[in-house]
């Protein structure tokens, strides 16, 4: 199983109403192929009453081995289903590399 | 000699806004760092900074310290108010200048009264 899956599988926890991981590792000073830089987005009403920080750290929690090991950066865009609505199911975009360094 | 973290505690009581970066505001050395710092510039007040990429050993501590496993952090009156994501999320919404003014406001009320 690929870490993408990995993460997929693990944030199930969640009760998600949606998952969606994207590997975003192309975009940066990587090898071919890389599993390293990850955006999740994840609706879920266990984010309801939660402040961002709380919420990061609650999914930082559930992928604490991915974080330590293979994966360097992770974009997250938490929302309740509520919020998602508002949304319109739009996720956001994440910046281009400026260089810097792996772990 | 102080610890990494008493380092960190100390940096993060000092500074009413500080945000914890790879590189300097001038040249952020990563999308995520650059982004960030950007909206908080946005915002016009002043801030501290911390290039993580030169200090390995902060960046390792502070991970633990912050239960926060990535950079940039941004911190707010001694609390973490979020990496990239929440950071751009909130100068979005409106959140954010609100949130830094008052901060700078709270801090310079208090170095006029000492």
């Amino acid at each position: 199983m690929n870490v993408q899956q990995h993460i997929e599988n693990k944030l199930k926890v969640l009760a998600p109403r949606l998952i969606d991981v994207e590997n975003e590792s192309h975009r940066h000073h990587v090898p071919p192929n890389s599993e390293t830089h990850f955006k999740v987005t994840v609706v879920s009403s266990a984010f309801e009453g939660l402040l961002p920080v709380k919420r990061h750290q609650r999914v930082y929690s559930v992928l604490d081995e991915e974080l330590a090991g293979p994966v360097h950066a992770l974009a997250l865009h938490l929302y309740t289903p509520a919020e998602w609505e508002r949304r319109g199911g739009d996720i956001p975009a994440s910046p281009d590399c400026r260089g810097g360094t792996r772990s | 000699m102080s610890s990494t973290i008493d380092t960190i505690k100390q940096q993060i009581s000092e500074n009413s806004i500080l945000l914890y970066m790879k590189g300097t505001p001038q040249f952020p050395q990563c999308g995520f760092s650059a982004q960030t710092v950007q909206a908080v510039m946005a915002c016009g007040e002043r801030f501290a900074f911390v290039n993580i990429l030169e200090n390995p050993d902060i960046r390792t501590e502070l991970k633990t310290f912050a239960n926060w496993p990535t950079f940039p952090q941004l911190w707010v009156n001694g609390e973490l108010v979020g990496g990239a994501d929440i950071v751009i999320e909130m100068y979005q919404n409106g959140e954010l200048e609100p949130l830094l003014k008052e901060a700078a406001a709270a801090n310079a009320t208090e170095e006029g009264d000492s």
